[in-house]
């Protein structure tokens, strides 16, 4: 293949892969045919997507045109490192997910296929659009192309109230979002989306600051209400449980990072000089949501509305990184911004394999118990061993043990956090530490969430639902996928990080990271830090074994199984003296109970289970605004009364205002 | 050549530490036992309780999963690649380059984690409050302990041990008043993450307050024995991390084996002291409410943070 | 002269002098973070010593006799006389046990570790005018007298707020000996002297409150505010 038409094939391939759009209107088409013929094109399209992607990685920007419907509105894309490393994130968890669809939707119903595969490889084919686009108008089709797809997909699994409403709500603050891209964009171009909406363009024309600003405060708008940012996070927790679970999959490990891209795009290399004030913002926006969202998931009974907020949690992290980097950037510490990048991107692709995984193995129990909520499930360890197994290595790397790939980014960032001591302003140098810290809490916080994850779900006895059996052999092969891919990534840190120098050289001023070996991290020098995660696990295994052997050798006496002694109280030793997830969680809520709006739960005085947590944001933030809206809405629609007359009247003094002032 | 004395050193620092830590436990009983009027047992009769558990046998629960029989051994493995880590008896071992102040920490997470699965594994509400409680507990030490790390690598411009160690072997970190700050917070840390008396009492029947008896619970014979051992390691490695950190002094720098025997010694000399301060506060101070707990883990974290403060205000 | 002795004694003093500065602040969290009246007492009388060294120390920096005397009388008056008042206090009215706080105790720490960052950048730019072995005391003074108020705000006893109140002293005295390395002795005498005359008056005040409520719990005072 000439790498010249990489770009070219790409978009052909995702023309291809809408195929199963048409396949499944096709009526006489069996339904297992439809299945299989309608996912396995995608994990094609998904693989294509890997290796293009990793191809981009190291090679030059390649641009591309096509004429569009109306000869003035060219359909442009570039295909440089950038796009290329998060094509490369879309294409694993896209790998992954579709896979497990194939296992996921298998016992469903004709109809129920025909909701799924009709739009989801749009979505697909859409996120890969706005990771290529290279003009203003190109991406925002394939922005709504993509908010659009993905609401549909989140009402396959049935329309009930509750869905209904989520889906509502992230149309709404999709919409919101796109809005402020669209305002956005036309700042960038000088009011003309069209002939100036170009991004190599817009990157080099000049802007005023107030100009700079406000693109800024609108894209993060934007893009923040992908990511969930703190106050536009509302959707994230509704939306994710909401959608079946290969979908929930894409959209927290492929469609966040899709905005962290739009970001860089956007906020880094169309708008390289900015402020000093955008970097700390980025950071404090990305720790408040951290922390906020971290205690959060600890506190949620249900298993992907846990993992909704650990994404967004997750999300921070990665604005830390960036914001942190932008700070070192303003300086002109280049090769410290690099690092701080770099940390930022690594945490994108770690998040992507370990959450995708986890929110898959999460469809697997849905699959075998029917339910969600932890406060029924436990003891699926041994009902279903394999996937417990691979959702292990997943909590492992999403808690940040070395040596899984969790651990290498935050490794990467705190490391970026102690060279704070190089900037020169007395007060963001005292900062950056005690932010450091503060990273450090949310991941040892998010440890605890996701030990109560595993713990209660996967560990101790079943409490009333029950895993009839093991998942379906696409299920595990794709969660053995990902989980491969978490402990390679994080044994083999060196090479993510040479692979991702091409993207800090992009953004950077060409200024990357020294070279890494594949088996160690020295982002500075050996003398500062080193970490060889290899060895590392070399050593762990090492010293496991011996000491296993030791003890084996010297005093194996076989194993008793035994009933548990539980200090005498065995009598009692029903299921239900197992933690509840609530209970699992309420010294947290103890602690924190005066930060968090607290629950009471309480129906006719007494308390019910399980209690659901409310997001404080909702009545604080989301209602009062909810209000206002209405508010105007009524006002307005007191001009809605139904005369023709009035109706003319408005179009007349319209026609009017606009005579005068266009005149 | 010089490879193989390493090596030589890695392999007599793990094993002084792995035969030192149940000497270290007993001497910290017979000074209690001292201080609080009572007859110890003598100060080698950890040595006793292990052998007798080896020999004894393992049941295990009817429910639970191959977690529960890894565990131990996950954690007395990562417990030694710890002790491998750390600059005990020489500096610059060579396995310290393999991991940093940060890995470390996250190595005794691995431990942690395993732990408090392996207790949920067992399906009893002893195990599962046991759990939850020594999360919470350690998701406000963690940081702690890491901020007081920072502390020092903040000082040294590493967050490498051996150039922390070899740093403050020259410059006297301790006078600093940042250093002052993270020794108060890692031993507020130490007391936590080893279920010491303020925190939880390693010697209580009463089940309510448990935290990390709670979660070791339901082992026996040889698994127990490992536990046991793994939790004198740890108590052994916290206190020879704070001798890196604050009283550097003594820790081999040349590769001979009388300065390697001479370390050890005062190694031994140092823990000797330790202990008897440790053993002071168990017996002066009265075990916390459960949920006071959470507070002096938070103290900790504090003063972790006044400590990467004052670094910057109180000057380097 | 002066500067010439100082530049010869602070290679070694300055740094014993920041880790007081350090312990002062410490003290001050553990104010804030205490529960127990008589711990409370006992952590302002060691604040008072903790003042009187730091004096002793700069006098030593100095050569400035005067400040040897302050030092004396900073330790008889700050770290003896008044917490022997108040623990007097506290016997005569029979006050016992715990402190209620309006805030609890994480949150109110969390807090303070946002008011000490905030101290610190007000102060950081004022060290280029200071001497250069004080640098970043007044940020710490400034820290422990916003700790000392914020712990008046979250306590509900009368006996817990004339701590916070004479710890709010303590930090101004620090600063002012610290920061500015010495302040004259008569400014010094006045304060001092103010600061008895407060502990007098509120110390009337206590058994007043107590004789008309029966209890030194503040709220109480909320009732006597004139209806509407």
């Amino acid at each position: 293949m000439n790498s010249g038409d990489c770009l070219l094939w790409v978009l052909y391939a995702s023309l291809l892969a809408l195929l199963p759009t048409v396949l499944v209107a096709i009526p006489a088409l069996p339904i297992r045919w439809k299945r299989s013929l309608g996912f396995l094109l995608t994990v094609a399209f998904c693989l294509l997507l890997i290796v293009v992607g990793i191809h981009a990685l190291a090679s030059p920007a390649l641009h591309a045109s096509i004429p569009g419907p109306l000869t003035d509105l060219a359909w442009q894309f570039t295909l440089d490192p950038l796009s290329g490393f998060f094509l490369l994130v879309l294409g694993s968890v896209g790998f992954a997910a579709s896979l497990h669809a194939i296992g996921y939707f298998y016992h469903g119903s004709q109809s129920k296929l025909k909701q799924v595969l009709l739009p989801y490889p749009v979505f697909v084919t859409a996120m890969v659009w706005v990771l290529l686009a290279a003009n203003a108008y190109t991406f925002l089709v394939a922005w709504e192309l993509m908010a659009l797809s993905s609401t549909f997909l989140i009402l396959v699994e049935g329309q009930d109230q509750r869905r209904q409403q989520a889906a509502y709500l992230y149309l709404l603050i999709a919409h919101i979002g796109a809005l402020a891209l669209f305002v956005a964009f036309a700042l960038l171009s000088h009011g003309d989306l069209i002939s100036n909406g170009n991004f190599q363009r817009m990157a080099q024309s000049p802007y005023s600051p107030v100009v700079a600003n406000a693109v800024f405060g609108l894209t993060l708008l934007g893009f923040g209400a992908k990511l969930g940012l703190l106050p536009l996070h509302a959707w994230l927790p509704e939306a994710h449980p909401a959608a079946p679970s290969p979908v929930s999959a894409l959209m927290s490990g492929a469609m966040l990072p899709v905005a962290v891209y739009g970001l860089l795009r956007i906020d880094w290399q169309i708008l390289p000089a900015g402020a000093g004030w955008w970097g700390p913002l980025w950071l404090g926006l990305g720790l408040s949501s951290a922390l906020f969202a971290v205690l959060y998931s600890a506190l949620q009974t249900d298993m992907k509305r846990l993992l909704a907020y650990s994404s967004m949690e997750n999300m921070g992290l990665i604005l830390i990184a960036l914001g942190l980097s932008r700070i070192f950037a303003e300086q002109a510490l280049w090769s410290l911004a690099a690092l701080a990048l770099v940390a930022g991107l690594f945490q994108v692709l770690n998040h992507a394999f370990f959450k995708s995984l986890l929110f898959l193995g999460s469809g697997s129990v849905l699959h075998a118990t029917g339910t969600l909520e932890m406060s029924h499930l436990g003891g699926l360890i041994r009902s279903m061993p394999q996937t417990a197994f691979l959702v292990l290595i997943g909590i492992f790397a999403l808690a940040g043990l070395p040596p899984l790939n969790g651990f290498a980014s935050e490794w990467l960032l705190l490391q970026a956090f102690l060279l704070a001591p190089s900037l020169p302003s007395g007060m963001l140098r005292a900062i950056l530490p005690l932010a450091a810290a503060g990273v450090v809490l949310v991941t040892a916080v998010a440890a605890f969430a996701i030990v109560k994850f595993y713990g209660i779900a996967f560990l101790g006895r079943a409490r009333s639902a029950v895993a009839k059996q093991e998942a379906g052999i696409w299920e595990r092969a794709s969660m053995a996928f990902l989980a491969l891919f978490c402990v390679l990534l994080g044994v083999f840190p060196g090479r993510v990080v040479d692979s991702l120098s091409h993207i800090t050289a992009l953004l950077l001023h060409g200024s990357q990271i020294a070279h890494q070996s594949a088996l160690a991290l020295t982002p500075i020098s050996a003398q500062r830090a080193s970490y060889l995660p290899g060895v590392f696990l070399l050593g762990i295994a090492l010293s496991i074994a011996v000491v296993f052997v030791l003890v084996w050798w010297r005093f194996g006496r076989s194993l008793r199984r035994a009933p548990v002694w539980s200090c005498g109280f065995a009598a009692d030793y029903s299921a239900q003296t197992q933690d509840s997830p609530t209970g699992f969680s309420q010294p947290l809520l103890r602690i924190f109970g005066v930060s968090l709006s607290t629950l009471r739960n309480r129906q006719g005085g007494r308390n019910t289970l399980p209690v659901q947590i409310p997001d404080p944001f909702w009545k604080g933030f989301y209602l009062p605004w909810g209000r206002v809206t209405l508010w105007i809405a009524e006002g307005i629609s007191r001009l809605q009364h139904g005369r023709i007359t009035s109706y003319l009247l408005y179009s007349f003094l319209t026609l009017i205002v606009l005579l005068v002032f266009f005149r | 050549m010089t490879s193989l004395i390493g090596w030589r050193d890695q392999c007599f620092q793990i094993l002084f530490v792995v035969a030192a830590a149940p000497l270290l436990a007993g001497w910290l009983q017979t000074v209690r036992a001292l201080l609080q009027n009572r007859r110890s047992a003598g100060i080698l009769q950890p040595y006793r309780d292990l052998f007798r558990l080896f020999h004894k046998e393992t049941l295990i629960p009817e429910q639970s999963s191959w977690l529960f029989q890894f565990s131990p051994y996950v954690m007395f493995g990562a417990k030694i690649m710890a002790v491998a880590i750390v600059p005990i008896i020489a500096n610059g071992l060579p396995l310290a380059s393999a991991a940093d102040v940060i890995a470390l920490v996250g190595l005794l997470a691995v431990a942690r984690i395993f732990q408090v699965l392996a207790a949920m594994d067992t399906g009893t509400a002893f195990g599962s409050y046991g759990a939850h409680r020594e999360m919470l507990i350690s998701a406000l030490a963690e940081p702690a302990l890491l901020a007081a790390l920072f502390t020092a690598s903040l000082l040294a411009r590493s967050t490498s041990l051996v150039q922390i160690v070899h740093l403050s072997q020259i410059q006297l970190f301790s006078i600093h008043p940042s250093m002052v700050f993270a020794a108060i917070a890692f031993g507020f840390v130490l007391l936590v993450e080893n279920a010491r008396i303020p925190v939880d009492n390693p010697a209580t029947h009463l089940e309510l307050t448990m935290i990390h008896e709670a979660m070791v619970l339901e082992y026996s014979g040889r698994h127990l024995a490992l536990l046991e051992w793994a939790a004198q390691l740890k108590l052994f490695l916290y206190m020879t991390i704070g001798f890196a950190l604050f009283l550097p002094w003594g820790i081999a720098a040349k590769p001979s084996l009388t300065s390697l025997v001479i370390a050890a010694g005062l190694v031994l000399v140092k823990l000797f002291f330790a202990v008897v301060v440790l053993a002071l506060i168990e017996t002066l101070l009265a075990k916390k409410r459960l949920f006071r707990v959470p507070e002096f883990a938070i103290t900790g974290f504090l003063f972790g943070v006044i400590g990467l403060l004052s670094h910057f205000m109180l000057g380097s | 002269m002066i500067m010439h002795s100082i530049l010869a004694h602070s290679a070694i003093i300055s740094p014993v002098l920041r880790i007081l500065a350090a312990w002062m602040l410490v003290l001050s969290f553990a104010l804030l973070a205490q529960r127990r009246l008589l711990s409370l007492i006992r952590l302002l009388a060691w604040q008072g010593v903790t003042l009187a060294v730091g004096t002793a120390l700069v006098g030593q920096l100095t050569g400035d006799p005067v400040l040897w005397v302050s030092a004396v009388l900073t330790l008889s008056i700050k770290g003896i006389l008044m917490p022997y008042v108040l623990h007097y206090l506290l016997r005569r009215l029979q006050v016992r046990g715990d402190v209620e706080m309006t805030l609890n105790v994480p949150s109110t720490q969390l807090l303070g570790i946002l008011l000490v960052v905030f101290a610190f950048s007000i102060a950081a730019p004022l060290d280029g005018y200071l001497p250069a072995a004080t640098h970043g005391m007044l940020g710490i003074a400034l820290a422990a007298f916003l700790l000392s108020f914020l712990m008046m705000i979250t306590r509900r006893k009368a006996i817990s707020q004339i701590v916070g109140f004479l710890a709010m002293d303590n930090a101004l005295f620090f600063a002012a000996t610290s920061a500015t390395l010495g302040m004259p002795l008569i400014v010094e005498l006045g304060i001092a002297l103010d600061t008895l005359i407060g502990l007098v008056v509120i110390g009337v005040f206590f058994f007043q409150i107590r004789d008309t409520f029966d209890s030194l719990d503040l709220h109480y005072l909320e009732h006597i505010r004139e209806d509407k």
